[in-house]
């Protein structure tokens, strides 16, 4: 497939890398967020901060839907799966998160509980159809992209009269996020953690468009770039970022012009409106509670929102108290200044939300860098 | 008078339209007929036909290597192969990157109680093409049956022996710093082949399993004089937790070139598609080997004048590194490591 290697040449990398490292200032520090998790495991993966100078730190943001699911909210899965007898479709990362009592959905699933691995929310109505006389709920993850297709499924599943299938939702909503990181102390008041731009997810932007980055730009004064996630989209939009930061400009600009406009898909977000309406508040792994940051199933649709039809009631669970997710999600602090990463929180036994998938801060780290630690330490 | 009497009064097994039931396991004559009619009757030879509770073997020269494998592969036939044909391979492969040359077999089915009697015997069949390519023998063999929902249609154990010549030594722990590491083709074809049918991808050429048995590549390696150290075969897991166990094992880094790798376009697309990584799925017919500098370009040579080691090449070289950590430059110019899997990235695919 030509179409992937276009995207990830090395020359044009190197050429990009040179032009950032000619333009970049050596008077100051550039710290950019890259919001999503699936930039931050491009970066990881393809190793992008060798190729920045190294005034030029990236810092990943909360943007991986299964790190940023709470606890409480997978006990709500739990418990329908091992107390209610309900078949809990779910996104294949998500059984691996760590919930209450040392449990997890994959050990739920060993102690008996039905609990499927989905690709897609289709296949979640599927179940339903196939076993009319079991209640199927789909645990539904993830930010505005994964939005749209719940949807569809819990229209489709009123049109088809499917009495059996509802869905315990969880999406949430990416300005709020941002929001919330740049209404942070640390970030607002205190300085310590100077943000100087973002790069926003291109798949999200397809849906929502490029207007809602317009008031971070304004309000807060930062420059956002989308990027879409081949590592030479990042690259792209890094070297936007460095030239918005020296001309004093804070703007949304798009590098994925290839499908983003200012409105994105209008279709879509009536589509998700019809469905589904903000919640007051939702907690989030690692950021706490988030004013207007998720969304819920509307009254029309009650029926098929698992929440009401099992009278499920949520419980925040605290994290562990060493773990510094929330501080790594805001910039504040690295995977290393985790007094457990590596030792007690590792991947196959997360303890925070930022180890749970290859898309987490501390996961991608302890993957695919942790050999620079030793690297650092040696010299 | 006619005579009516006919041989062994017994119904002939009904292959094609039969399955297996409780009986087929219990003991008797069910069982009996199960095992003569369709295993004995593709797998048979002068050892498995000695009929006893053990096979009596001649010891050939040299050193005993054994190796055992369980599959339990889901889908039962994939693209490019099937349980019975992988079940051979994979323990004839364990058997040849000894060094060793792969003699017998032995197989354990269990079987699902209401699996088609055809279905099995298209598996016998082709474990007996495979073992015949392999130039192995199965001496003996176990049937049992379990209740339906018990099991998922079949599920195959070999062992297999080979022996191995006084002299030859290759083992994980032997990799040292300056050596060079050798894989004999594309990688990630075989867990790719699994998934696509699973998950009913469709491109516009199948991807096909590389299951194969690599006795012949390896034996024309180890025919080639060149000082093989380790060699491989990355099934699950694949590449990434082979070359971390070596490196573990021989307390040595390894410096992989992404761009060097062999991955099929077809095999990159789907795991953009599925977010998997090439060099974390199984293979079933590739082997990795790990060979002294001045070595590499004849041994490269000899894979490559062999059918299976058509797209072989070197991908990465040996080096001092305390914490063992297998790391690679990135086509794209970075570093990062390679890593363990964590969890399971593809479940039930050997
Ligand atoms: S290493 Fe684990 S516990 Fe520490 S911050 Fe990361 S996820 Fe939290």
């Amino acid at each position: 497939m030509k179409y992937v290697d276009e995207y990830r040449d090395g020359e044009v990398a190197q050429g990009l890398a040179q032009a950032i490292a000619a333009e970049v200032r050596t008077d100051r520090r550039y710290n950019f967020m890259e919001f999503c998790g699936g930039h931050t495991h491009a970066i990881s993966r393809y190793g992008v901060p060798d190729l920045l100078p190294p005034n030029v730190r990236m810092i990943h943001g909360p943007g991986c839907p299964v790190c940023v699911l709470p606890i409480g909210r997978i006990d709500l899965a739990i418990q329908l799966a091992l107390e209610r007898g309900v078949i809990v479709c779910t996104y294949a990362d998500t059984v691996r998160v760590p919930a209450s009592g040392g449990l997890s959905l994959m050990k739920a699933k060993a102690r008996g509980g039905d609990i499927r691995m989905v690709y897609a929310v289709t296949d979640a109505l599927m179940i339903a159809r196939d076993n009319p006389d079991k209640e199927v709920v789909f645990f539904a993850i993830g930010f505005e992209t994964t939005t749209p297709p719940t949807a569809v499924a819990i229209q489709q599943a009123r049109a088809e009269g499917l009495k059996n299938f509802s869905v315990l939702c969880c999406h949430v909503l990416t300005p709020s996020a941002i929001m919330n990181i740049l209404e942070s102390p640390e970030v607002r008041e205190l300085g310590t953690v100077p943000l100087d731009g973002f790069i926003g997810p291109a798949h999200v932007s397809t849906v929502i468009g490029s207007r809602p980055y317009a008031y971070f730009a304004e309000e807060y004064r930062k420059p956002v770039v989308i990027a879409g996630f081949e590592p030479l989209d990042v690259m792209q939009a890094i070297l936007m970022l460095v030239r918005q930061v020296n001309e004093g400009r804070a703007e949304v600009e798009n590098e994925f012009t290839r499908a983003v406009t200012p409105e994105g898909n209008e279709k879509a977000q009536r589509l998700v409106s019809d469905v589904f309406e903000l919640r007051r508040s939702f907690e989030w792994r690692g950021l706490g509670e988030v004013p207007y940051s998720a969304l819920r199933i509307r009254d029309t649709y009650a029926d098929f929102d698992a929440e009401r039809r099992y009278g499920l009631e949520y419980w925040p669970v605290r994290d562990n108290k060493a773990c510094e997710c929330g501080a790594i999600l805001r910039g504040v602090k690295q995977p290393t200044d985790c007094k457990i990463f590596g030792t007690v929180c590792t991947p196959e036994t997360p303890m925070g939300s930022c180890m749970v998938s290859s898309e987490g801060a501390c996961a991608a780290h302890y993957t695919y860098g942790r050999y620079k630690d030793y690297e650092a330490s040696a010299t | 008078m006619t005579n009516h009497v006919k041989k062994g009064y017994a119904r002939p097994l009904d292959i094609t339209h039969g399955r297996v039931d409780m009986s087929h396991g219990g003991g008797g004559r069910a069982m009996v007929q199960l095992i003569t009619d369709l295993f004995a009757r593709h797998l048979s030879n002068e050892y498995l036909a000695q009929g006893n509770d053990g096979t009596c073997l001649p010891l050939g020269k040299g050193r005993l290597v054994l190796s055992t494998d369980s599959h339990v592969v889901s889908p039962l036939f994939f693209p490019g192969g099937d349980i019975g044909g992988l079940s051979v391979h994979g323990t004839v492969n364990d058997v040849a990157v000894m060094g060793a040359t792969p003699l017998y077999l032995t197989a354990g089915f269990i079987l699902e109680e209401g699996f088609p009697l055809a279905d099995l015997a298209r598996i016998v069949e082709s474990m007996a093409k495979a073992a015949n390519d392999a130039g192995v023998k199965l001496v003996a063999g176990d049937t049992k049956v379990v209740e339906q929902g018990k099991g998922d249609g079949v599920f195959i154990t070999t062992t297999g022996v080979g022996f191995l010549p006084d002299g030859v030594h290759l083992s994980g722990d032997l990799a040292r710093p300056g050596d060079l590491l050798l894989v004999s083709g594309s990688v990630g074809d075989h867990g790719v082949a699994i998934m696509s049918k699973r998950e009913n991808l469709s491109f516009d050429a199948p991807i096909l399993s590389d299951t194969a048995a690599l006795h012949g590549l390896t034996a024309a390696m180890m025919a080639s004089g060149a000082t093989i150290k380790v060699m491989r075969d990355p099934t699950r897991g694949g590449l990434a937790a082979t070359l971390n166990e070596i490196a573990h094992q021989s307390g040595v880094g390894i410096h992989l070139e992404e761009a060097a790798i062999p991955v099929k376009p077809e095999v990159e697309a789907a795991c953009e598609l599925l977010g998997l990584d090439p060099l974390n799925i199984a293979n079933e017919g590739k082997l990795i080997a790990v060979c002294a500098a001045e070595d590499a370009d004849r041994l490269l040579a000899v894979m490559r004048a062999h059918p299976l080691g058509r797209d072989a090449a070197v991908i990465g070289r040996v080096l001092e590194d305390a914490n063992a950590f297998v790391q690679m430059k990135t086509r794209f110019g970075g570093r990062r490591m390679v890593d363990w899997l964590s969890g399971e990235q593809l479940p039930r695919i050997c």
